[in-house]
């Protein structure tokens, strides 16, 4: 049912633009260079250089080494910097290596940190040790916000998903991110009703508020509105900010654009139209 | 109890990507004595998103590979002849059909032979131009099935992928061409059929900024026709106008139909140790 | 040590008559004099089958039925006609491509992997391309309505037997001539074959005819003045010869004749991929290539790596049984053919090169010689100049660009020549100077049917592939 919702016309409008500013513009491979992660900060500023309307997205999302340059060119746009940390993806590093490596990305300008849990230890039992080193890592942010990716694609079952969310809420997580990317499941509807279930009841409980963040595999409007609706009949209107819902995507962000195109000139946009960075 | 066998009839479908969806409108007509899918500005969306990712591996082919291809469109065609001879086409206009897949077949390896050329420049250069496809390619097909091939066939040859709507009297001849294309080693999403209304849809596919090109071959109101070629004037597609008067489609087809959608790279190197 | 086991491709495929007739007027007749000769597996020297011999009468049947399938059916048939029986033949060489090329192995001697890989998939690809021209010939440059030139003689050799009566038969066919073909004394089964296909595609009677025999036979041919068109593939001596006689008479003529290529080394291509090049240009086919590239030019300042690198791969090569699908170098096509590498390798120890070859065991029986390398070659050499027709590589060098290109021009034969560079300008620079009917740059021996092949010089006149092979059987 849910996701299933009409959108059209001045909704989708104000929908398409709410999650352009909803957009992690991201970047996380072994190739990227400060070139690639300029131009990227470029993009973030002015999505659609056409069209002074179009809003900046809410952050670039990068690895620890091209943080500088991100925080460089970023400098005065009011646009986020996020890292990922603690030896992102598999987080298959000792403790001190995680905790090293979030300092280094806060030190260096990261104002968002987006850690992985240890699936190891979840997927054994330990959850004290999942806890513990949640904590000690939101520890290690001192003030960046912190992002906990369940990386739910190797968590496997919806209850799996749902605890993940409540120890990584209970340990001081800012948000709670569905995936990096780099496993074949990433964000999916389900899931992500799992995970806004849990923020729901997580502040009804204690008061305190927590992000959502679906990352990988949205690539279309459609996909990225469906997200939206659901955030919209689930958790309610408080998380339809950018400061309480993220998109992690890269090739999200030129849909979005063609289909607000699509709306201003009444013909369909092609790719062509839009800049690839 | 009577021994007629009771037939089990044919769903005529769109054809996108390769796949036989209906229309997303859920929409159908009927027309020669079926029901046709009618397709909407969206099942358009849809069919130019499958061509244009078609592009990509379909121009990229080696010619051999595109002309084997069109030759077994034809030997399958040849397999389905008296399918389409019961859709009401006289026999000779389906073999005419089928002998001109084979004719266009033979031109995939052989258009930048008599199109393309070294040029003789007045410096120490090498300079050759070669024909390429322009990429994706709407048709406004005529009801004739022999023009429905005389215009799908020279534009996919030389490697560009198309979306062909279908005459809106005369659809069921083209389903069955794109279940005999689907059958045939085509790469899905390098022909896409839609039934219905071209009077809904051209002007969607004519407007539509990731079209390259425009075969208005089908389209007999000139209104329409105008309209069309100045919606198409808004990403500068190539257009080819209607014929000025109906059109023997069993005539010497001549290299226009794939001239028109091609463009003509020419690469300078200079010579020198 | 790593010893590869032996992985022989099957012969069960190939069904091999023990007597072949000739191919006349669609049907499979014996010869008027009931001669015949035996063709051998030069792998085993087995003999294979026994294979009527053509004499004069013979020629004169194929001939008469050639005119005459010409006149009444396929010089007035529409193109679109033609070509849908040249698709025919082509799709049965694709279906029938693996007996075609167990055949081809068997009778020629060249590894499987090449049969198998490259010639039937090229002799496919050639009736594939003009199939496609028989109804485009008034799109091909050569006026509105080109015709065609009635009978044609064709005479091709034994070192790619069924890919040779591609280039001949494809392009003859589609212009709407009718032929006679002679394929080589050693290689005819490929072409008896390729006879049953012609059948086996309803061709009309006599548009193909296959008479085989010796040179006896291909003289009776081509000054049969019933013929219009002679197209030969062989040695230079033997297209003198042809030239010679079609003086005075209006035969037109296409001629595929010897070549000795250069293939030119310069210091800044990258070693591994040039050496590669290298070994593909001389010891594919055995070497048995009009357009192999049997002079290594190499700059000297790159000579010492590229001769170890070149000695280090050779050592590599696996020379044996041409059905085993590890073979690199097959057999020596027949006992003639080895004699003369012999000799002229001979010649090249006497006048002084330096000759290597890598550790290498032979069979005991058929004919075989080892991949080889003469160094310390000059201009003067014979190895140098005479086209060897075997794995036989002489190595010369040189110092600029133009001392390369006048080295490789100095020859009478110009088919082919090779460049190996990273500057592309170099390349085309070589390019224009190169008197050579095929430049391969930072590639060898490629072949395609869109593109034009042939010589200049005394390698021969006429192209056969591409739109320029139409020009040799049409009335232009």
């Amino acid at each position: 049912m849910l996701g299933t919702r009409s959108i059209k016309t001045t909704a989708k409008a104000w929908a398409i633009d709410l999650a352009i500013r909803m957009v992690d513009l991201t970047t996380l491979e072994g190739a990227d260079t400060p070139g690639k992660v300029r131009a990227l900060c470029a993009k973030a500023r002015r999505p659609d250089p056409a069209d002074p309307t179009c809003p900046p997205v809410a952050a670039i999302c990068v690895y620890p080494a091209m943080v500088p340059v991100a925080t460089e060119a970023l400098a005065g746009s009011g646009i986020h910097t996020a890292s990922v940390a603690t030896a992102f993806p598999s987080g298959q590093a000792p403790l001190e290596v995680k905790l090293a490596d979030t300092k280094a990305a806060v030190a260096a300008g990261a104002d968002e940190i987006d850690m992985v849990i240890n699936r190891g230890a979840f997927l054994s039992g330990r959850y004290l040790e999942v806890y513990e080193e949640i904590a000690a890592v939101k520890q290690a942010c001192g003030p960046a916000h912190l992002k906990v990716i369940l990386e739910t694609g190797e968590l496997s079952t919806y209850d799996n998903v749902r605890r993940a969310s409540w120890i990584g809420m209970l340990a001081g997580g800012d948000f709670i991110k569905t995936s990096t990317g780099k496993v074949p499941v990433a964000a999916t509807l389900p899931v992500t009703l799992v995970m806004l279930e849990a923020v729901r009841d997580f502040r009804d409980l204690t008061g305190r508020q927590v992000g959502v963040k679906p990352a990988g595999g949205i690539r279309t409007t459609k996909d990225a509105i469906k997200y939206l609706v659901l955030v919209n009949e689930t958790a309610g209107d408080d998380w339809l900010d950018p400061d309480w819902f993220r998109f992690g995507a890269s090739t999200l962000l030129n849909d979005l654009l063609m289909q607000r195109t699509k709306l201003t000139t009444g013909v369909y946009a092609g790719p062509d139209y839009f800049t690839l960075d | 109890m009577s021994d007629a066998r009771v037939a089990v009839r044919k769903t005529y479908k769109l054809f996108i990507g390769g796949k036989f969806p209906r229309s997303e409108s859920g929409r159908s007509y009927i027309a020669q004595d079926a029901n046709v899918a009618l397709a909407s500005r969206k099942d358009v969306r849809d069919a130019v998103v499958a061509a244009r990712a078609a592009v990509k591996g379909w121009s990229g082919a080696t010619a051999y590979n595109r002309g084997q291809i069109l030759y077994r469109v034809a030997e399958m065609l040849e397999g389905r002849r008296d399918q389409f001879i019961g859709l009401g086409l006289p026999a000779a206009e389906v073999d005419e059909a089928i002998d001109r897949w084979v004719w266009y077949a033979g031109w995939s390896d052989k258009i930048s032979q008599v199109y393309g050329g070294a040029n003789p420049v007045a410096g120490p250069y090498f300079n050759l131009s070669s024909p390429e496809p322009t990429g994706v390619v709407g048709l406004v097909t005529p009801p004739s099935f022999l023009g429905l091939v005389s215009v799908i066939a020279p534009a996919i040859v030389t490697g560009n992928t198309v979306i062909a709507l279908a005459a809106h009297d005369a659809p069921l001849a083209a389903v069955t061409l794109a279940e005999v294309l689907a059958t045939s080693d085509l790469p899905g999403g390098v022909v896409n059929v839609l039934t219905g209304d071209p009077a809904e849809t051209a002007p969607w596919l004519a407007a539509h900024m990731d079209v390259n090109a425009i075969d208005l071959a089908g389209v007999t109101d000139q209104a329409l026709a105008t309209s069309l070629e100045e919606a198409a004037a808004g990403n500068l597609k190539r257009v080819i106008r209607p014929p000025a008067s109906t059109p023997n489609w069993s005539d010497d087809p001549g290299l226009a139909r794939m001239t028109a959608f091609l463009e003509t790279k020419t690469v300078w190197h200079p010579k020198g140790i | 040590m790593f010893e590869y086991a032996p992985a022989p491709e099957s012969r069960a495929v190939v069904d091999i008559k023990p007597s072949y007739g000739l191919f006349v007027d669609g049907a499979f007749v014996d010869p008027a004099d009931g001669a015949s000769f035996k063709t051998i597996n030069p792998a085993s020297e087995e003999v294979l089958s026994e294979v009527a011999e053509a004499g004069p009468a013979d020629v004169d049947r194929a001939v008469a039925a050639a005119r005459e399938a010409y006149d009444k059916v396929w010089s007035r048939m529409p193109g679109r006609d033609r070509a849908k029986y040249l698709y025919r033949i082509a799709r049965i060489i694709q279906e029938r491509g693996r007996e075609l090329a167990v055949l081809e192995s068997l009778d020629n001697g060249k590894p499987i992997r090449e049969s198998r890989d490259v010639d039937i998939p090229l002799v496919a690809a050639h009736f594939f391309y003009y199939a496609g021209w028989a109804d485009k010939l008034s799109h091909a440059g050569f006026g509105p309505a080109p015709r065609p030139l009635g009978v044609a003689a064709q005479v091709i050799p034994w070192n790619f037997p069924l890919l040779m009566l591609a280039w001949k038969i494809a392009p003859a066919l589609a212009a709407g001539n009718t032929v006679v073909l002679k394929p080589a004394e050693t290689t005819p089964l490929t072409a008896l074959l390729f006879a049953e296909i012609c059948q086996q595609a309803d061709l009309p009677p006599g548009v193909v005819n296959i008479v085989t025999g010796a040179g006896e036979t291909g003289r009776a041919l081509v000054e049969h003045a019933g013929v219009d068109k002679i197209a030969f593939t062989g040695s230079t001596e033997v297209g003198k010869a042809i030239a010679r006689s079609v003086a005075g008479s209006r035969k037109k003529v296409t001629l595929e004749l010897g070549g000795k290529a250069a293939n030119v080394v310069f210091e800044d291509a990258p070693i591994d991929q040039a050496v590669e090049g290298i070994v593909n240009g001389i010891f594919f086919n055995q070497g048995h290539v009009c357009c192999a590239g049997s002079r290594l030019l190499v700059q000297e300042s790159v000579y010492e790596p590229v001769l170890a690198s070149l000695k280090r791969r050779m050592a590599r090569l696996r020379v044996g049984d041409p059905l085993d699908k590890n073979t690199d170098i097959g057999a020596i096509n027949s006992a003639a053919q080895l004699e003369r590498i012999r000799t002229l390798s001979d010649i090249g120890g006497e006048e002084g090169a330096e000759r290597w070859s890598p550790p290498c065991d032979l069979p005991e029986h058929g004919f075989w010689f080892a991949p080889t390398i003469f160094t310390g070659v000059t201009q003067a050499h014979r190895i140098a100049r005479e086209e060897i027709f075997g794995p036989v590589l002489s190595v010369l060098t040189f110092r600029t660009p133009a001392e390369a290109v006048e080295k490789a021009n100095n020859t009478p034969y110009g088919l082919s020549a090779g460049v190996w560079t990273d500057k592309g300008s170099r390349i085309l620079w070589m390019a224009d100077r190169l008197r050579a009917g095929v430049v391969w740059a930072n590639t060898f021996n490629k072949f395609d049917p869109t593109s034009p092949f042939g010589g200049y010089k005394e390698s021969g006149y006429g192209r056969e592939g591409g739109r320029h092979g139409l020009e040799a059987y049409l009335d232009v």
